[in-house]
């Protein structure tokens, strides 16, 4: 049934937070109350991405945003906009440094500058309703796919757009399916990594949430071009919501026929099935995920073979992100070309990224790929909170590195945010403000990787404590310049002799806040000026560190 | 394909684990097509009912599974999500997840220890609260954020903190 009105309000985990459930209730109550049930509908969208001014609430056709609703408001939307078609001012956006009034979201400064690809639904249906997902062209990609292309020609597609893992790797997916593709085995699998460890990120939850369709119809169709009947999507385990509505999507989709025994009318039969995951970071590395999997306690294993060649119970499995899956009905439906025309020359398409910390607008944010670290924090974002000073932004989580404001003008791919000593990691991007100390900053990635270390190699799980107990010394004062010439040591070696990622990439927030921040760290030593010290024979060492580039 | 084996003995140590719980998680056993690589889901399973898993139920499982007790350990001990102590009527998980450390979740949690005499991962005294640091729960747009059970409260001040304990008292 068609209404004239449809109330979006966003469902997300932090607007929930906020209690958006309460403005859904309301909302339904006061349109009940007033007879209006055919005039207005409400629907409980995945969340807008503003989690900063959240709840939002949406209402179409007329496209008014409003931010920060309370379930008090709700009677006012009903009453004055639905009702008198009057805007009601006091929830619109204003924007802070003109102290203008916007009611357009593509309009608002946290908007205008953002691309959407992988969230292009996010916000803007129900997730719990497949036959949403469909009116707005979903599965049409599988479609398409499966009745008019060949499996080779999938493949292709997607190596020709350019599409690298969003993962954190940035390896090209094409060529991966490729690989998984030609493996001789008959029973080959396909891997959805929602595992999302880096903490302080979003995006993959956000996309399960709010349009897990995406992923359930990229999988099959990934699944038709490595020649997969079963996939399994692997979730975190702390998160429930995600995890009830890709439930509800999966059966929906078995109930339309586009999962299960030959799905539109063709030879292929493919079904998915969920494993969850217990609370461990090292699991989102794709071998450790793997032996999870299988019910097993999730250590890596040591690459070569990889999945691609044997995988989940030895069969040749394809690993993939959220993110990327999301990306992929739209380059079968809209082209290779289409997608590779967005981005820079060697990172095409868009990235999610989640600003959080000290920035005023937080949220989640998708970009095309080029877009710099100035727009995103201080157009999107809005710049710092409480007109402080802008200091670092740390992206590639605690595998990452501090960036700092000489490079905020670089464009953002994968191979330049490697040259200035980061990574672009699956998306998670903190700010930090001129309170805020780089060495405790450091020493808390730090305390993290000690603790998710899996302990199967010795580097990881011995140099990352050490490195730690070196960090602690330091902030409480006690350090000398011996503890940072240790430190600095440690961080080379359990770099370079590390099992897997983890502990290959545990060490870069020290290595960059060294590298950047080094007065900080020597604000905490006492005996940097007396040669006499410890640190005697270290000093020189600090020059020549300190000097290189 | 792996069945799950036959037993007809349980004998709970302790005798205070609740029988029909121990019936319910085997017949969810039962009821898998194969128990092949799901122990992690049955520990989820056994978790959800129990609370928390002690080595009663570990034992259980392993036995039903056919595998060693020890192989059952080493998973529940390698994963944060499981817990072998019993857990308060009310899980507190203060975010410690970098967009929250950034805006101060550090101190809220040092705020929460001071007021229930706790450290993290313990129960205080009257069984009512336990106390747990997680890393995000993606609602970094609130941060700090902490939850209690499944609810979120977001942009906590450690003024707050009282007010919040008392509505679980
Ligand atoms: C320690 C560690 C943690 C990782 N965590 C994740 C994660 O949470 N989510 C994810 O998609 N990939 C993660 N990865 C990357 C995966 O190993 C793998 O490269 C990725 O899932 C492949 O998918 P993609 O090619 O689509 O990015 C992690 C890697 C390492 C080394
Ligand atoms: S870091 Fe706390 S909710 Fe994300």
């Amino acid at each position: 049934m068609a209404t004239r009105s449809n109330i979006l309000v966003c469902g997300g985990t932090g607007c929930l937070a906020s209690e958006s459930d309460k403005v859904i209730k309301n909302l339904e109550l006061i349109i009940k109350a007033r007879g209006y049930e055919n005039e207005a509908r409400v629907i409980r969208t995945g969340c807008f991405g503003f989690c900063e001014k959240g709840p939002i609430v949406k209402i179409e056709p007329d496209n008014v945003f409003y931010v920060m609703v309370g379930p008090k408001d709700a009677k006012d939307i009903v009453d004055e906009h639905i009702i008198k078609g009057r805007t009601v001012d006091r929830l619109l956006y204003r924007e802070p440094k003109a102290n203008e009034i916007i009611n357009r979201q593509e309009d608002m400064p946290f908007y205008k500058k953002q691309l959407r690809v992988a969230l292009r639904n996010c916000g803007l249906i129900n997730p719990e309703d497949i036959l949403e997902y469909i009116a707005f062209g979903g599965y049409e990609a599988l479609g398409k796919a499966l009745t008019s292309m060949t499996r080779d020609q999938v493949v292709d597609e997607v190596k020709r757009s350019g599409l690298r893992g969003r993962g954190g790797g940035g390896f090209p997916t094409g060529i991966k399916w490729e690989v998984t593709k030609k493996q001789d085995d008959n029973e080959k699998f396909i891997i959805c990594n929602a595992d999302e460890g880096d903490p302080g990120a979003f995006m993959d939850r956000s996309i399960l949430e709010g349009d897990p369709h995406s992923v359930i119809e990229a999988m099959a169709i990934g699944g038709y071009a490595i020649g997969a009947s079963k996939g399994i999507i692997y979730i975190r385990a702390e998160y429930p919501l995600a995890i009830s509505r890709l439930n509800t999507a999966l059966n929906q989709a078995r109930e339309q026929g586009l999962l299960g025994k030959n799905i539109f009318g063709s030879d292929f039969s493919f079904d998915i099935n969920i494993k969850y995951g217990a609370g461990a970071f090292v699991c989102g590395e794709e071998t450790a995920l793997i032996n999870s999997c299988t019910g097993k306690r999730g250590e890596p294993n040591y690459k070569p073979p990889y999945p691609a060649e044997k995988g989940y119970w030895g069969h040749p499995t394809c690993v993939n992100n959220v993110e990327t899956f999301a990306n992929i009905p739209q380059i079968i439906t809209r082209g290779a070309d289409w997608f590779a025309s967005i981005g820079t020359e060697k990172s095409k398409g868009t990235k999610v990224f989640a600003l959080a910390g000290k920035v005023k607008n937080v949220g989640l944010v998708e970009v095309p790929m080029g877009i710099t670290f100035r727009e995103i924090i201080f157009d999107i974002g809005g710049g710092i909170q409480g007109g402080r000073k802008f200091k670092a932004v740390q992206t590639g989580g605690p595998s990452g590195g501090v960036i700092t404001e000489q490079y905020l003008d670089t464009p953002i791919d994968y191979d330049s945010l490697i040259s200035i000593g980061s990574m672009m990691g699956s998306g998670g991007m903190i700010v930090m403000d001129e309170t805020d100390n780089m060495v405790k900053i450091a020493k808390f990635y730090l305390e993290f990787t000690m603790d998710e270390s899996c302990g199967r190699c010795t580097p990881c799980r011995i140099g990352t404590k050490r490195m730690y107990e070196i960090l602690d010394k330091i902030t409480s004062g006690k350090g000398t310049m011996a503890d940072i010439d240790a430190l600095k040591q440690l961080a080379y070696m359990v770099k370079g002799s590390s099992l897997c990622g983890l502990g290959q990439t545990a060490p870069n927030p020290v290595i960059s806040t060294l590298k950047h921040f080094w007065e900080e760290y020597m604000a905490f030593i006492k005996d940097v000026d007396n040669p006499r010290g410890e640190g005697r024979h270290i000093a020189k060492n600090k020059i020549k560190f300190a000097t290189e580039k | 394909m792996t069945k799950p084996h036959e037993i007809d003995v349980y004998e709970p140590v302790e005798g205070e684990l609740p029988k029909e719980k121990f019936d319910e998680l085997e017949a969810f056993i039962n009821s898998l097509e194969s128990t092949d690589g799901a122990l992690i889901e049955i520990l989820h399973k056994a978790q959800n009912l129990f609370g928390y898993l002690p080595r009663d139920v570990q034992l259980f499982v392993a036995r039903k599974l056919g595998i060693p007790g020890a192989e059952v350990f080493g998973v529940v001990s390698f994963y944060s999500y499981f817990t072998t102590e019993p857990r308060g009527k009310h899980t507190i998980s203060v975010c410690m997840g970098t967009a929250c450390f950034v805006r101060g979740s550090d101190k809220i949690l040092e705020k929460l220890k001071e007021k229930l005499q706790v450290q993290v991962n313990e129960i205080t005294e009257d069984g009512l609260f336990t106390l747990k640091d997680i890393r995000c729960v993606g609602a970094c747009g609130l941060a700090p954020v902490i939850m209690i059970d499944d609810k979120v409260y977001g942009r906590v001040k450690e003024e707050e903190l009282d007010g919040i304990l008392d509505t679980y008292r």
